[in-house]
């Protein structure tokens, strides 16, 4: 596995997987293939995107320490910043689709709207991941303090499950949810537990192989 | 898709709009023409098609004709929304909460037979079959705004009659200040009922002189055919100034009752659905806005949404029943 994921062509490969919904929903646009309701269509798909590549995102250390495939490290910076575009895009969808652009309206809608404003506060709290993602602004920041900051990942977690979880509120149906949920509930759960294991044993980290890139996420 | 920036607000002139039917008239007309069999058209087609201004059937069901309603309000200018997004595009839990859902389960819906159970303060209760709800007054084609709570909107071309016509006729006690209406909750015909998103059956009310007005309707059909099953076949309520899901679907009871009964929005998020539930631009839903709305099959995907009229533009007809109340209390 190691050796397949080590492949040059690992990489384009998997950019090429993250890219097909959004190339369906341009495709879908264009060929007025999304339903009924475009725009709702638009909006719920990106954001269904974003939560999946959250949880693919936050799947890559656990699944790299389990399975020993060290070299998923190389998947996850692109992971997490495909999921950064979905959010965004999703986001857009939002202030363009339903606000129209009006800068005001959007404001008052954010401020308003308790699932609206939790949303875009985890959108927000990923600019910043999104911008330190370079070799050099982990350099810059050092790792440490870089490994610090990308632990807001799981606010982002929260927030965005919180999100979802009062849209849904509306029509008392959780079923999807609870999906979402439980897969986010075992990633984060298996870091909790390993903080935990770790912290009564009295050791700090120990280096594993392959263990180069920072592993905060 | 289009992308032609249309606002919502620049409506032509009612007298402007050439009705479907007479343009689909004309296209025939003309397509005879061409078929160079104009001798014929000229004496037999054209006056006949001129006359008909129903829209045209899609030819899914059987036909359920109307004669045009000459109730006040009863038929919006605005352009008819598509039958298949009419018929793809629902809400309608009972068969699932997606709302593609209905128009792929609600195939299992047995519409027949079909009987509507008159209970409480009325001086003659009963069970009417469909046969007899159906011939109880004269089929009218209607065609009324549809606004969901969601913060979109249709026009659909409905054929039934108003509520007004059944009320009359099983004669109310003075006791009867409200109508409940109940709805089918069949566990083996319909798939949704095991989500458990609300408690079942489904049931929405009314005040008395809600229900008598004329606008207020009984619907068996769109389209000039019979009532698809994902649009609440065999008979549903449509109450054009309120938000959608006051209209209940496949009516299994109607109750005249004394005390304002509970429907099943208000129990399941009191906070967030009231009794009235009227179209109030002015009136925000405690999670969105309902100052606007998009058209469905209509605006395009950057049309900025058009604004919502208040009670969906029959503020001129229904109005009058809420003088004085406090629209922000009674939501």
């Amino acid at each position: 596995m190691n050796k397949l994921l080590l492949k040059p062509a690992a990489k384009p490969l998997v950019f090429g997987l993250a890219l097909l919904p959004f190339a369906w929903l341009v495709y879908g646009a264009f060929a007025n293939a999304l339903g009924v309701n475009p725009a709702e269509a638009i909006i719920r798909s990106t954001g269904d995107w974003t939560l999946r590549l959250l949880c693919v995102t936050l799947a890559v250390t656990p699944l790299r320490q389990i399975t020993g495939w060290n070299a998923l490290a190389r998947l996850r910076r692109m992971l997490g910043l495909f999921t950064f575009f979905y959010g965004s895009l999703h986001f857009l969808g939002f202030a363009w689709l339903d606000m129209g652009l009006d800068v005001e309206a959007i404001v008052k809608d954010i401020v308003k709207r308790p699932f609206i404003l939790v949303g875009s506060a985890a959108l927000l709290l990923m600019v910043p991941l999104a911008a330190t993602s370079f070799n050099r602004a982990i350099k810059a920041l050092g790792t440490a303090r870089w490994q610090m900051l990308h632990k807001l990942v799981y606010a982002t977690a929260l927030l965005g499950l919180l999100h979802v979880f009062w849209m849904r509120a509306g029509k008392n149906d959780f079923g999807e949810w609870s999906i979402y949920a439980a897969v986010m509930a075992v990633l984060l759960g298996w870091r909790v537990s390993k903080r935990l294991r770790r912290t009564a044993k009295g050791l700090g980290h120990t280096p594993q192989p392959g263990d180069t890139t920072p592993r905060s996420a | 898709m289009h992308l032609i920036k249309d606002r919502g607000f620049v409506h032509p002139v009612a007298s402007e709009i050439t009705p479907q039917g007479v343009y689909q008239g004309r296209r025939r007309w003309m397509q005879a023409l061409v078929a160079g069999t104009a001798g014929t058209a000229l004496g037999a087609l054209p006056w006949q098609a001129l006359a008909q201004t129903s829209p045209a059937r899609p030819n899914k069901l059987a036909p359920l004709p109307g004669v045009r309603s000459t109730v006040a309000g009863a038929l919006a200018m605005d352009k008819l929304t598509p039958y298949i997004d009419i018929s793809t595009y629902n809400n309608f839990y009972e068969f699932g909460t997606d709302k593609s859902d209905p128009a792929r389960t609600a195939g299992s819906l047995k519409t027949r037979p079909w009987t509507v159970a008159i209970e409480g303060e009325v001086k003659k209760p009963g069970n009417f079959d469909l046969e007899t709800l159906r011939k109880l007054a004269p089929m009218e084609e209607r065609i009324y705004r549809l606004r969901c709570v969601e913060g979109w909107s249709m026009v659909v071309p409905w054929v039934g009659y108003s509520l007004a016509e059944l009320i009359k006729r099983v004669e109310p006690t003075g006791n009867a200040k409200y109508v409940q209406f109940v709805t089918l909750a069949d566990k083996a015909q319909m798939p949704g009922l095991n989500g458990g998103s609300l408690d079942w059956p489904y049931v929405e009310g009314l005040r008395m002189d809600e229900a008598m007005h004329p606008l207020a309707m009984l619907a068996f059909g769109l389209y000039g055919e019979v009532m698809p099953n994902q649009n609440g076949a065999p008979v549903r309520a449509v109450l054009p100034w309120k938000y959608g899901f006051k209209s209940g679907k496949s009516i299994v009871k109607i109750r005249f009752v004394e005390k304002q009964p509970k429907t099943s929005w208000e129990v399941a998020i009191p906070q967030e659905y009231g009794f009235y539930s009227n179209v109030n631009p002015k009136v925000d839903h405690p999670r969105w806005s309902q100052a606007t709305e998009r058209r469905i099959g209509e605006d395009g995907l950057f049309t900025k949404k058009r604004p919502t009229l208040m009670f969906n533009g029959y503020e001129a007809q229904v109005g009058q029943l809420y003088t004085g109340m406090d629209l922000k209390k009674f939501f």
